[in-house]
């Protein structure tokens, strides 16, 4: 069995609409345990389980949950980062509409152990079901009081609200995401200072991708040490992949680390439409790399993904086959940037436009060789000197289809040579 | 102490500095661009990337604490290539017509270009041109021209607390502009001129008026004559050359002379006017338990803030003009009639630190026929530094000149003015004596003088103690006006300019102008003051002499018509 259901146990067995659904299937039990155990022991276990942040960077989700929980001023809150707008991902949009409650509970927990007593979840705009579901999830667990105060008979108080994004990629950004929770126009802050020392409204603050918030009472369930068992010794535990592209089963799958990318394409996404070539693959999303066919015996692993120069683990496979022009496919993701750029910073603001220019003359053929290398300069410092994520990983398909596709790119050159030639030819 | 290298020197960095405080501090230079002292870090331009040996990507180091072991490379190869590659950037997307700008060879991105030996950018321009914004008389914002660094956004809503300007739109969409895109003329604009001032390059500038003043120095049927401001003397020679804070009234005389003026001259009279009319104010405020306290007027862009943000202060504005406007209504009256010349032949140039002074100058209150301003024309320090440069003088070598009559006699007093605390001390420097009745045994009131934005003294006047507040900068305005609203106010008298140290900080000093920068001035100016012949405003025997032959007394009717004003709610 290639699929390892943890956090999409629930998935399509209850009714999003219903707590009692969700308590029948062992809702809120890790959250149960969780209210009797001693803080730092919880602790312990998340340390244990080495779990690492799923929206993206991979970072280790302790260390961030440590620093909330030793900032002793308050208030101090917990977001759920829900904006999830980068093409090709999904998964946390399943989370969302099949188990919403898996999400509060995780939330909770992560409340308990820092001693928050906000929470935000800032869910993408366009997302206006999951918002509804969502809406409804917390209000019923308020009236079951597994939100406000004096949570369970406990001393514990933590609630929760909803918050809707404006639309924009970037504000999924954590920096540009506060400041859009805080009603000012989506754009990062300067680092340091991190979030859990000065977040929202320069207060301590968590913020966690959907997905790992939904992963927190698998651990307090099982234990960290059992967990860390699963998936690679570099990246414990399982992980939701959204396939799309030109497969023929769509969807999000939950899945050990350490499963090669060709596996989940062809036995979960079952393989490609009408039995086409695969052309590439690009991992993460928009912001991930492209890889030519015969790397997909690469297994999903932060570590090897990080071998891109890109941070992107959030668990996408856009898959591509042989009927799509490679330059308009990197034309595509050049345009997206170059409209998600914040404008806050000049490499990303400037860069991303000069670099669909360039790429521009490739699609048209005519392209030379100064413009590859001005592509992989400006690629470069766009990746090394951007502000933020958006910035700094916008190039990444670019620089590693340089990698991967070199050859492709020197043919486009002298094709463009040689119309030119046909052009001169003719006059 | 962390220890760390830089270019593989080894210091002890400052535990909690940034790459860039540690690298000053030993002289390194790490060159920038938007980064500027007094504002915060936007971290926006990422000029001052440096390669940390052993990390993949580059750190800014405007942004980035030092750590203990760093080793820090300023121009590795990777560092290097990314500054110049960004500056290219900067270059494709500007309009970079060096020769006709208003910045050449002072602009920040020109000699950031020059130091990184840029040539030939490699990009495409893709400059889409934008309207020029000329609403206003003070300011001029060319969107060709700005490199979106923010630091006019940062002046103007976290110094001066007033927010007209913002990034509107995003991405590559983005322009830095008033609200909604609109003019600056249409939003509460106070015409302060800060963000001219730290603007790196030519997108806010002044409105230039120098072609103007040519013109009338042209004119042969106009007799053309200035007044110089009390702040120029002490900041106009660093934009000619000299060295910070030197005092240059003399060679300055003379520059005018030779751009053609006919008369020069010195905006102190109308100050140690200023402190008569406003001195007396106070004294019958108190006496006659009038509206306390009171506010000092002398700086427009004050003014402005006030009339739109706190029209509940009206009444507590003193209503003496600025001595700038109180020595054009003199000129067009009292000295036409002396000098036998038909006001309309008159035509007055300011020198100004100010951009709100072009503004100012143009209230139709500002005018005593009801027709022609009583000022025509307000020239910044920089446009008339413009101005000798263009003349080609070597103003370094000029002899010195004495300003002409009537105000060849001014005081100390009024020389200060140009400093936060100047007004204050000058008033209180008379209103003290004159109502004590015995000379005064120390002049100087040390404990208004500073560069602090919030200040406060209690004053011993007659037994009695009177609290005072100085302030600058229309943040620390704010505070301080919102006390007065509310009813909370323990003061009696209040000096606010809108300047951060006042009209040496204005924003029409010389580009670049810092904290530091104004402090220096502010010294000199305390020295022009304690060279002073006289030092008192109301021991000016040319203030006497005016009073006696032409004003009657202070606060006489004359007086009122001529060297008063009043305000307007506008919110
Ligand atoms: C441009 C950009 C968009 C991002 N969008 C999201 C997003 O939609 N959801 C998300 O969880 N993290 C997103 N991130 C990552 C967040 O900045 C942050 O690292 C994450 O929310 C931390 O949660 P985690 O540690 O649980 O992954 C984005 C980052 C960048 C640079
Ligand atoms: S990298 Fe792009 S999105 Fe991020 S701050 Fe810079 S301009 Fe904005
Ligand atoms: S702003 Fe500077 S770089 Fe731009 S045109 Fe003016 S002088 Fe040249
Ligand atoms: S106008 Fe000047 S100060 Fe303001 S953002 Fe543009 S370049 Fe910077
Ligand atoms: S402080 Fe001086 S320079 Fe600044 S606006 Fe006021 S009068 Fe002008």
């Amino acid at each position: 069995m290639l699929e390892m259901k943890l956090v999409s146990k629930r998935f399509g067995l209850i009714d999003p609409y219903s707590i009692d659904d969700f308590i029948a299937n062992k809702g809120y039990q890790a959250l149960k345990k969780a209210l009797k155990a001693d803080k730092l022991d919880l602790l312990d276990e998340i340390e244990n389980s080495k779990l690492r942040g799923r929206g993206g960077a991979g970072f280790p989700v302790a260390i961030k949950i440590m620093a909330l929980a030793k900032e002793i001023s308050q208030p101090k809150y917990v977001i759920c980062n829900a904006d999830e707008g980068e093409p090709g991902n999904f998964k946390d949009r399943y989370i969302l509409e099949k188990d919403p409650h898996s999400i509060i509970e995780g939330m909770l927990i992560a409340a308990y152990m820092t001693n928050a007593k906000t929470g935000y979840i800032y869910i993408r705009g366009e997302y206006s079901l999951q918002i509804d579901i969502m809406k409804n999830a917390i209000k019923q667990a308020r009236e079951k009081n597994y939100l406000g105060e004096a949570i369970l008979g406990t001393d514990f108080s933590f609630d929760l609200e909803v918050r809707s994004g404006a639309g924009s990629y970037v504000c999924g950004e954590e920096f540009a995401l506060l400041e859009s929770l805080e009603g000012k126009a989506g754009r990062t802050r300067v680092k340091p200072p991190f979030p859990t020392s000065r977040g929202l409204f320069n207060k301590p603050t968590l913020i966690n991708n959907v997905e790992t918030f939904a992963t927190l009472p698998v651990i307090i369930d099982i234990g960290g040490k059992e967990y860390a068992k699963i998936g690679t010794a570099s990246s414990t535990g399982t992980k939701l992949i959204s396939i799309s592209g030109n497969v023929l089963k769509k969807g999000v799958y939950e899945v050990p680390f350490g499963i090669s990318m060709r596996k989940i394409i062809n036995e979960l996404g079952g393989g490609v439409e009408n039995g086409r070539k695969i052309r590439m693959v690009q991992l993460g999303g928009e912001c991930g790399p492209i890889i030519p066919e015969y790397m997909l015996d690469m297994v999903i692993d932060f570590e090897r993904f990080e071998e891109f120069e890109s941070k992107t683990g959030a668990g996408a496979l856009i898959v591509i086959d042989d009927r799509f022009d490679f330059f308009e496919i990197l034309k595509r993701i050049s345009e997206f940037f170059t409209h998600e750029s914040c404008g806050k910073c000049i490499p990303c603001r400037e860069g991303n436009y000069h670099l669909l220019k360039i790429i521009d003359r490739f699609v048209n053929y005519c392209a030379t060789e100064k413009d590859m290398n001005l592509l992989e300069n400006t690629a470069m410092v766009l990746h090394h000197t951007s502000l933020c994520g958006l910035g700094q990983s916008a190039p990444t398909a670019i620089i590693s289809a340089l990698h991967y596709f070199r050859g492709t790119f020197q043919k486009r050159i002298e094709a463009s040579l040689s119309q030119e030639d046909r052009i001169y030819a003719k006059n | 102490m962390p220890k760390i290298k830089i270019n593989n020197l080894e210091i002890f960095a400052d535990p909690g500095s940034t790459i860039l405080e540690a690298a000053k501090e030993h002289n390194i230079n790490i060159p920038t661009l938007c980064y500027y002292p007094d504002l915060h870090i936007n971290s926006d331009c990422r000029i001052c990337s440096v390669e940390i040996v052993g990390q993949k990507g580059l750190v800014t180091a405007c942004s980035t604490p030092v750590k203990d072991g760093m080793d820090i490379k300023v121009n590795s190869p990777r560092a290097l290539n990314a500054r110049r590659t960004i500056t290219e950037m900067i270059l494709a997307n500007h309009d970079a017509h060096c020769t006709t700008c208003i910045r050449n060879l002072n602009c920040e991105l020109q000699t950031l270009a020059d130091n990184l030996g840029i040539d030939a950018t490699r990009y495409e321009n893709i400059l889409e041109p934008k309207a020029i914004d000329t609403s206003s008389y003070s300011l001029v914002r060319n969107p060709n021209r700005c490199i979106k660094c923010g630091r006019c956004i940062d002046v103007c809503q976290s110094v001066q607390s007033v927010s007209v300007l913002e990034i509107i739109g995003r991405g590559r969409e983005s322009v830095v502009s008033p609200a909604y895109g609109k003019l600056i003329a249409d939003v509460f604009c106070t015409y302060c001129g800060q963000c001219s001032s730290v603007c790196p390059v030519g997108a806010i500038t002044e409105k230039d008026d120098t072609d103007e003043v040519w013109k009338a120095l042209d004119a042969h049927s106009k007799h053309v004559i200035v007044q110089v401001a009390p702040a120029i003397r002490v900041s106009l020679g660093e934009d000619l050359g000299l060295p910070l804070g030197s005092i240059v009234t003399g060679k300055l005389i003379s520059a005018l002379k030779m751009l053609g003026f006919s008369k020069v001259f010195d905006t102190n009279f109308t100050a140690d006017l200023t402190v008569i009319e406003e001195g007396h104010e106070l004294i019958n405020r108190i006496s006659n338990k009038g509206v306390l306290p009171l506010i000092t007027s002398c700086c427009p862009a004050w003014i402005n803030f006030a009339e739109h943000e706190y029209p509940e202060l009206i009444d507590n504005l003193s209503t003496c003009k600025s001595p700038q406007q109180m020595f054009g209504a003199l000129a067009k009256t009292y000295y036409a009639k002396r000098e036998n010349i038909d006001p309309k032949d008159i035509y007055v140039v300011s020198i100004m630190p100010c951009t709100a002074k072009k503004t100012e100058a143009r209230r139709p209150e500002m005018s005593v026929n009801n027709e022609d301003p009583d000022v025509d024309t307000v020239l910044t320090t920089r446009e008339l530094a413009k101005m000798i440069k263009q003349m080609g003088i070597d103003f370094n070598n000029l002899r010195e000149s004495n300003f002409d009559k009537p105000d060849e006699v001014t005081s100390g007093a009024g020389a200060i003015f140009g400093a936060s605390g100047g007004v204050m001390e000058a008033a209180l420097r008379t209103v003290k004596e004159v109502l004590e009745n015995k000379p005064l045994k120390i002049l100087d009131f040390e404990q208004v003088r500073g560069t602090e934005h919030i200040r406060h003294a209690d004053v011993e006047i007659n037994g009695a103690t009177y609290k005072v507040a100085i302030v600058n900068t229309l943040g620390s305005a704010r505070e301080i006006a919102e006390q007065v609203k509310t009813g909370n106010s323990p003061y009696s008298f209040i000096e606010i300019m809108a300047c951060p140290g006042g009209c040496v900080g204005g924003g029409g000093q010389p580009y670049g102008t810092t904290h530091a920068k104004a402090r220096e001035r502010m010294h000199s100016l305390y020295q022009v003051d304690r060279l002073s012949k006289i030092r008192k405003a109301h021991d000016n025997p040319a203030v006497s002499n005016l009073y006696t032959s032409f004003l009657g007394n202070p606060s006489s009717s004359i007086a009122h018509e001529l060297l008063h004003t009043h305000y307007t709610n506008k919110r």
